[in-house]
Formats: C-alpha cells, sequence, structure tokens
C-alpha cells in the first residue's frame, strides 16, 4: 500500500492528489481516534477539537506573527493538540472517580461543542468565516505548495506516526491497552494506574489530532469553525467504525473509503447520497462490527501478540533442543 | 506478626448497614476464612479491604499502614491482591498474556513500551502456568477455558505479582466436587508464600485449608478464633441454623 501510494501521484491529476493528500491527513486523524477508542477503550468525541484548535492557533502565528516554517508550526500545531487533550483529560479522565464511557464521551462532545461556538462567535479567529488565505508552509525559503510537495509530506508523516503507533500498540504496554479495552476493573486491582496510562494516551491522540489539524488548515489554506465541529469528531468516528476498531490500518482504509464514496455518490446522486451513504454505513457497523479489516483478518489476528513472542518462544525451543 | 488489622469496619448502602462495626485479623502465613449466611457482608469487608469499596468508617491497616481510603492499585501495589468473586479473565488476551499482564504490572511505562517485559518475566509465566496445571492452554484464549480453568486462572494471576496476602472470593463457585479438590490441592503450597483470606460457602473446604476463621451474621462477627473451636461454638451453630 506504501508502494502504490509513493507512485500514485505519477498517474493522477492534481484534483486528486489533492484528494489523496486530504485522505492522509483525515486518515492521521482517524488513527488518533483509533488510538483512544480502539485501544485504550476512551470514546472521545472530542478528536475535532484538539484538530480545529491546532489549525486555529498555527494559522493565528503565521498570520500575525509571519512565521511559516514547517519546522516551526507543525510541532506547534501538536504541542497545541497535546495542551488542550490534557486539559480535557484532566476534566474528564482524571478525577478521584473512574468516569463512564459516556461521561467520557459526553464530557469530550460538550468541549467541542463549546469551543465551536467560542469561535464562530470571536470576531478575533474570523467568527463564521474563520481565518482565510493562509499563507503556504515553507521548508528553507521553498513554498510547500499543495500537490505533490504536500502529498508526500503528508503520507510520510502519516507512514511514521503509524508505525509509530504499530510499534507501541504490539508493545507490553500495548498488552496492557488491550486489558484495559476488555476489563478495566481488572487491570486496576493488578496494580495498574489506569487513569495515568489513559490519561497518557489521551495526550498522545491530542498529539497526532492536533498535528493533522495544523497540516489540514494549511493545506485546505483555511481553518474555520467546523474544523472544530462535532460533526467532525463523528465523523472520524465513522472513519474508524468503518475501516476497524483496533487495527490502525482499519481506521486510514475507512477515512479513505468514506472520502471517497461521499465524493462519488454525491456527483451521481446528489440529493439521495447522504441517506445511501448513511445506509452503509449502518450495514457495515450492524453486521460487521470488526469494520472492512474484519474481512480480510480474523480476531485472533486482529487482536494479534505483544513484545517478542518469538524470543522468548525461540529461548525456550533451544532450551528443549539445544543442537 | 499482624499482616492485616480491620477494625470498626463500617459499610453503610441507604437503609442497609452491610458492616457494622466489623474487626479481623490475619496472621503472616496465615490460611484465614471469612463465612457467614447469604447476605452476611463476607464480600462487602472483602471489597473494603480490596479497595473496591469504600468503608463509612473504620480503618484497614495493611504491613501496619492504614490503607481504608487508598485506591485498589496501591493496595495491590503494597501487596494485596484479589479474585473476584466471578471470574474476570481477559477474554479475548491468550491464557500466557493473562498471566504476563499481571506478573508485569509493577513495571515502569518505559519498561512495557521497549518490550522488555516478555523476555524477562517468561520464566515466572511458564511456571505459574505448570503451578496451575494450565501450561498446555497457554496459547489458547481465556474465553475458551472452562469455568473452573478460568477460576484457577484467576486465582493463578492474582498470585502472579507475590502479593502478601490473597484475597479469594469464592474460588470455588460452580466447581464441581473434583474441581473442588483440586482448588484446594493448588491453594495448600502458596501457605509458603503469602497469607490468605478466603470467603467460601463450602464449610467443608474452607475447614480443610484453613487455620482460623471468622464468622460473619448481618454485618457483625459473630465468631473469630481457630477452625476448631469456632466450629464448635454455638453462637455459629445458631447463626447458621436460624438461616438455615
Amino acid at each position: 500500500m506504501l508502494g502504490a501510494s509513493l507512485i500514485l501521484p505519477v498517474f493522477i491529476d492534481d484534483f486528486w492528489t489533492l484528494f489523496f493528500t486530504r485522505v492522509f491527513i483525515l486518515g492521521l486523524l482517524a488513527l488518533s481516534f483509533d488510538l483512544v477508542w480502539g485501544y485504550a477503550g476512551i470514546l472521545s468525541f472530542g478528536q475535532a477539537l484538539f484538530f480545529g484548535m491546532a489549525g486555529y492557533c498555527t494559522a493565528l502565528v503565521a498570520t500575525k506573527l509571519d512565521i511559516t516554517s514547517v519546522l516551526v508550526l507543525l510541532p506547534a500545531a501538536g504541542l497545541v493538540g497535546l495542551i488542550v487533550s490534557l486539559i480535557m483529560a484532566f476534566i474528564v479522565i482524571l478525577g478521584r472517580r473512574v468516569p463512564t464511557t459516556v461521561f467520557v464521551a459526553l464530557g469530550t462532545l460538550t468541549g467541542s461543542y463549546v469551543v465551536e461556538r467560542l469561535a464562530r462567535g470571536w470576531s478575533y479567529v474570523g467568527g463564521q468565516n474563520g481565518i482565510p488565505s493562509l499563507p503556504r508552509l515553507t521548508l528553507a525559503n521553498h513554498e510547500i505548495a499543495e500537490g505533490v510537495w504536500f502529498y508526500y509530506m503528508a503520507l510520510g508523516i502519516l507512514f511514521g506516526v503509524y508505525v509509530l503507533l504499530k510499534f507501541l500498540t504490539r508493545s507490553q504496554l500495548g498488552l496492557v491497552l488491550a486489558g484495559i479495552r476488555q476489563h478495566e476493573t481488572r487491570i486496576t486491582f493488578f496494580g495498574y494506574r489506569v487513569q495515568h496510562v489513559k490519561g497518557i494516551i489521551f495526550a498522545l491522540a491530542g498529539f497526532i489530532a492536533g498535528l493533522a489539524g495544523g497540516m489540514y488548515a494549511f493545506h485546505e489554506g483555511y481553518v474555520g469553525p467546523g474544523q472544530l465541529s462535532p460533526v467532525l469528531s463523528t465523523q472520524v468516528v465513522l472513519y474508524v467504525l468503518f475501516g476497524g476498531v483496533g487495527t490502525l490500518i482499519g481506521a486510514v482504509v475507512g477515512a479513505g473509503v468514506i472520502e471517497y464514496l461521499t465524493f462519488m455518490l454525491s456527483q451521481q446522486y446528489q440529493r439521495l447520497w447522504p441517506i445511501i451513504l448513511g445506509l452503509l454505513l449502518l450495514v457495515i457497523v450492524m453486521f460487521r462490527p470488526t469494520g472492512l479489516i474484519g474481512f480480510l483478518v480474523s480476531d485472533r489476528e486482529r487482536i494479534g501478540s505483544f513484545g517478542r513472542p518469538d524470543d522468548a518462544a525461540s529461548e525456550n525451543d533451544t532450551d528443549k533442543n539445544p543442537a | 506478626m499482624n499482616l492485616l488489622e480491620a477494625r470498626n469496619v463500617t459499610k453503610v448502602y441507604g437503609a442497609l448497614t452491610a458492616l457494622n462495626g466489623v474487626d479481623l485479623t490475619v496472621r503472616e502465613k496465615e490460611f484465614h476464612g471469612l463465612i457467614g449466611p447469604n447476605g452476611s457482608g463476607k464480600s462487602t469487608l472483602l471489597k473494603c479491604i480490596a479497595g473496591a469499596e469504600i468503608p463509612n468508617a473504620g480503618t484497614i491497616g495493611f504491613l501496619g499502614a492504614d490503607v481504608g481510603r487508598a485506591a485498589p492499585a496501591e493496595r495491590s501495589r503494597a501487596g494485596l491482591s484479589l479474585k473476584f468473586q466471578i471470574a474476570s479473565v481477559l477474554p479475548e488476551l491468550s491464557v500466557y498474556d493473562n498471566i504476563l499482564l499481571a506478573l508485569q504490572a509493577q513495571d515502569s511505562l518505559a519498561t512495557l513500551l521497549f518490550s522488555g517485559s516478555r523476555r524477562a518475566l517468561d520464566k515466572p509465566v511458564t511456571k505459574t502456568l505448570a503451578q496451575f496445571r494450565l501450561e498446555h492452554r497457554k496459547n489458547d484464549l481465556a474465553g475458551v477455558l472452562s469455568h473452573g480453568e478460568q477460576q484457577w486462572l484467576e486465582i493463578a494471576m492474582a498470585l502472579a505479582g507475590n502479593p502478601k496476602l490473597l484475597l479469594l472470593d469464592e474460588p470455588t463457585a460452580g466447581m464441581s466436587a473434583q474441581e473442588r479438590r483440586a482448588t484446594g490441592e493448588l491453594l495448600a503450597p502458596i501457605k509458603q508464600i503469602c497469607s490468605l483470606l478466603i470467603v467460601e460457602h463450602d464449610l467443608d473446604f474452607i475447614k480443610d485449608i484453613c487455620d482460623s476463621l471468622t464468622v460473619l451474621d448481618q454485618g457483625q462477627v459473630v465468631a473469630s478464633g481457630v477452625t476448631a473451636d469456632v466450629q464448635n461454638s454455638d453462637k455459629v451453630k445458631e447463626a447458621y441454623l436460624s438461616h438455615a
């Protein structure tokens, strides 16, 4: 899939290059949700909050301070996502009582809604219109224009984050996350500080969502209240449910397939497309809860193994068969 | 030396007083049974000790410190380990990974992230699996084990972190006579390692393995002492007969 993505811009026109770049960025946002829900069991309806806040903050830095370096703005976007998610974590996750899934879902949804309303009514950040005409990102005096260069940057960041998350979720920490998702109380009674682990994962996901939000704002050349909204947060939930929860790759596939279907259906059926898309999503979620990836791999393969089982197994085999 | 000293523990749910000034002492390397009729407060007391419930009054001393307000994770790290009444294994993980999760609970996040644990803990995991007769099922998902095997797996998980006091809530519930006998055989050797506080309805099972007993009735201690003495106590007979 990576190989195909690398040579894809050679065969497609500018429209599809922009389309796939957008898919990579939204795939990154979907990865952040899959990490919190698919692995740590935190139902966050606030990923758009971290995404949009990072977009707004970096847009303000670029327009007010005239800073356009990608090496400043993208790390800053991630940092904004991290800080906002830490604030949310203190409110909805790290309380004295263990929060319920519904409490976290409603808490993050409310946060997203409140900040969206604030953005819509605050003229300093453009109110309803948001902040348009953002300058292009630069790297050593070269502009990173929307198109092939932005495509490869988004692909590179998506791939890097995917590899990092794959490493994390296959490690022994991934085993702890799998335990938390299945039976949080049991894990707590083993002595794990579950809320701390969840807070760290939530903040990491906030960083990734922020990174995606910064890229999205400069790719579109615009940031607006829609990028903070619960609608976008819900859309991300659908990407992951459609592609396959707790698989990472399913989140990216889900983002790509839903964006493609949205585009194609809206071309063919200008009035009916939301209903057709909604029904399709409903069928997949009801009859294939493991998502599109569930068609390709079994549940056992999907859950996988953690750490380095081969090392331990090979050591045992060596003990038994020294020859 | 006293390991656990619960004093005047009281737990109230609305109009119901589940525990009313309960005292309980468990010494080092002692197997202590907690018995009583249904609704007498046995499981509630165990939950208060493990941290699943916070008592309204009283203290829970463990190794000389009051842990009555501490979070369950902190009590576990101090050496208190609970086996739930309903088997709470992690059904989508392998039997091996269930034990490993319990063993690596004290590791730092960095150790967990860079996966030092699996290699370092392979021998203790294998030893624990063998001790609880689960070695042949190590690659099976915990969810497909029989009820008895799930109970053993959970006892193995509770014991894996080398606790000082193991709390078992009805470990033989739903087991066949053969499985109950096997559970007794599995528990006997752990006396060398830690103390045991066990809630159990099967009096034959509990009198065979416990050094001492505490009997609860309607949230209060009716009798406490050496197993043989408590068994013959008139108060205990009365408490059981009045609920028969």
